[in-house]
């Protein structure tokens, strides 16, 4: 009932060929063209870019859900859209509403069973024993994986940003996925929680094994765990690690006008000029507060 | 209530007063009849709740108006109007609402054709020519006048709407809460929206036909709503909507046995007033949970308030 090998075959996690997808019919507009990126398995990518880049796009591209106007599409060595048994999705997202009455763990639970006809309760007579104890392993574990067992069982209306995020990432686990797509899961999160988050992500890609794709905004709090990037910018995109792509000339080539990145004496990186809305929050790091980024780092190191 | 000249008097003794009730075939086809809507309507209600489709619910029970009006017009049973009417509405919702729309948008559509609705029966009243004659039975039900057959009927609608839940309600409830995810895993997110509306027009025109079209909103919200605030896991909430949902219909008929008052008020009374006090009881035990220390162990310092 895990998907544990799934219907993936051989290859790398992600692979695109000149890739370009047309968005709308009248006009249509391309979002990008001419992409070609390689992920391999195990790796732990970010997705960056402003918005309307085509972020979200790329990540519907990699689970079938929007076709390709030109070039191909492989994902776990199947064309995109085979393999999303093993894949973990997290789609971007607010919060969920505050008057939702079900509980973390049942949000967790139908990331395991969801997709199954039946009914979502416990009854004696749905199956094996033995069955029904896996499965209640299986979610426990994943919600012990994120550090959310404490606030498992409120209603997850009531849970924070930051509490929710967790679930959604166990959620996301419950499968043993290969493949970890995940779409600004740091987006409303105070710094904090951030870099916690972050470093949650970096732990499960490593220990799990599995690849993660995460879409995000601000480079920062992913600095110490990324091993490469992939920039989207005026339809196109540049990918490599971070040193070579956020770069005064790799992205002013991109942009095509004159753009600046300023490293801060701790490492952060600010970029500047930009044509574009600011892909980086630039008075985010103005903000005192993001010291304690630093510490809830360390924090979660040590515990 | 019954039409006897002198009312039954409660002698405060359950065992002869329940006997006393259940001496009547018509209280008896109306436990009947109620308690499979109290089981129906809260299963039901249970998901419309949770998927946030009140109004359309409530829409689609408005249904029942145009429909009678039209079967009276074209001289058919009432029956036929009530089921063609409201499935006409459910998949007329199911086939807006289906694609990604904003709540506002979705709303403001159903509010569109819940009017054209009732301006349809107006219409087809005053076409029909002058008064049609059950206006009250249609709104508030006749609980007390229910026949075998119409018990019959709405005993085959229930199993059927029962059996459909049993094999759709777990995908059904994760499209509800999370629709990206489930149609990224295959799960038919907008079939099995259409569907579930297709459902609730179903159960809501056989049960309007018996407890009216105002009463049938009563136990579709009202035990499914305090049900779920009192206890969140999927399996104690759906059990204890079908318990309030039967409380609700025996307390009231009781009541309305010894009462001169209809059944109907007392119902949705009930209904009512077991709502208020969940709710006035949830936000008590909240303010009282404020006041206690928070306890955290999430390795991450206290973000709440600043998020939520």
């Amino acid at each position: 009932m895990l998907a544990k090998g799934g219907p993936a075959g051989d290859g790398p996690a992600i692979e695109l060929g000149q890739a370009s997808v047309v968005l709308g019919a009248r006009p249509p507009r391309v979002v990008w063209s001419d992409v070609s990126m390689a992920m391999a398995r195990g790796e732990f990518v970010a997705l960056l870019g402003a918005n309307g880049s085509g972020k979200s796009t790329l990540l519907k591209v990699v689970l079938g859900a929007l076709p390709l106007a030109a070039g191909t599409a492989h994902v776990l060595g199947r064309p995109a859209g085979e393999a999303n048994r093993v894949i973990g999705y997290l789609p971007q997202r607010r919060s969920f509403d505050a008057g939702l009455r079900l509980r973390g763990v049942d949000i967790v639970r139908l990331g395991l069973d969801g997709d199954r006809w039946g009914v979502p309760l416990e009854l004696p007579w749905g199956g094996p024993r033995s069955r029904r104890q896996a499965t209640r392993r299986r979610v426990a574990e994943a919600i012990e994986r994120v550090g959310a067992s404490s606030y498992a069982h409120r209603p997850i209306g009531q849970c924070s940003g930051g509490e929710q995020q967790r679930l959604l990432i166990a959620q996301a686990l419950v499968r043993r996925p290969q493949l970890l797509l995940l779409d600004e899961p740091l987006d409303s999160l105070d710094l904090p929680n951030q870099a916690s988050v972050a470093a949650l992500v970096h732990e499960i890609c490593r220990e799990e094994q599995v690849a993660v794709l995460l879409v995000a905004h601000d480079v920062n709090p992913l600095l110490p765990y990324l091993d490469r990037v992939v920039y989207l910018a005026a339809g196109r995109a540049v990918e490599g690690p971070v040193e070579e792509v956020i770069t005064s000339a790799s992205l002013s080539r991109l942009h095509g006008v004159p753009v600046e990145v300023l490293r801060a004496s701790d490492g952060r990186l600010v970029v500047v000029g930009q044509p574009e809305p600011p892909a980086f929050h630039h008075d985010r790091h103005a903000d005192p507060a993001s010291d304690r980024a630093t510490h809830a780092h360390t924090h979660v190191h040590a515990g | 209530m019954p039409a006897d000249e002198s009312n039954p008097q409660l002698v405060w003794n359950l065992a002869h007063d329940v006997s006393q009730v259940l001496e009547y075939h018509f209280m008896v086809n109306a436990l009947l009849a109620g308690s499979v809507v109290a089981v129906m309507s809260g299963v039901v209600g249970w998901l419309m709740v949770l998927r946030g489709e009140t109004f359309a619910g409530h829409t689609l029970s408005m249904m029942a108006f145009p429909g009678a009006s039209a079967a009276a017009l074209a001289g058919i049973p009432a029956v036929w109007g009530y089921f063609a009417f409201c499935g006409a509405g459910a998949l007329a919702l199911g086939g807006f609402g289906g694609r990604r729309r904003t709540w506002s948008e979705q709303s403001a559509a159903i509010g569109a054709l819940q009017a054209a609705a009732l301006a349809a029966g107006f219409l087809f009243v005053s076409l029909y020519g002058g008064v049609l004659g059950d206006l009250e039975s249609l709104l508030f039900g006749n609980l007390l006048g229910v026949s075998n057959g119409q018990v019959i009927v709405l005993g085959a609608v229930a199993l059927a709407a029962l059996a459909l839940l049993a094999g759709l309600t777990r995908p059904l409830l994760f499209a509800s809460v999370d629709p990206d995810v489930a149609a990224a895993r295959g799960v038919p997110v907008r079939a099995l929206a259409s569907t579930f509306l297709l459902i609730l027009g179903l159960a809501v025109a056989a049960t309007s036909q018996i407890t009216g079209v105002l009463l049938v909103f009563a136990l579709l919200v009202g035990p499914p709503a305090s049900a779920q605030l009192i206890t969140a896991p999927p399996g104690p909430s759906l059990a204890l909507t079908i318990f309030l949902g039967l409380l609700v219909v025996w307390l009231g008929l009781g009541i309305a046995y010894f009462s001169v008052y209809p059944a109907g008020f007392y119902i949705a009374t009930i209904s009512f007033a077991v709502y208020a006090f969940v709710r006035l009881s949830a936000r008590v035990a909240l303010q009282r949970s404020r006041r206690l220390p928070p306890v955290r162990s999430s390795p991450s310092p206290p973000p709440r308030g600043v998020i939520a």
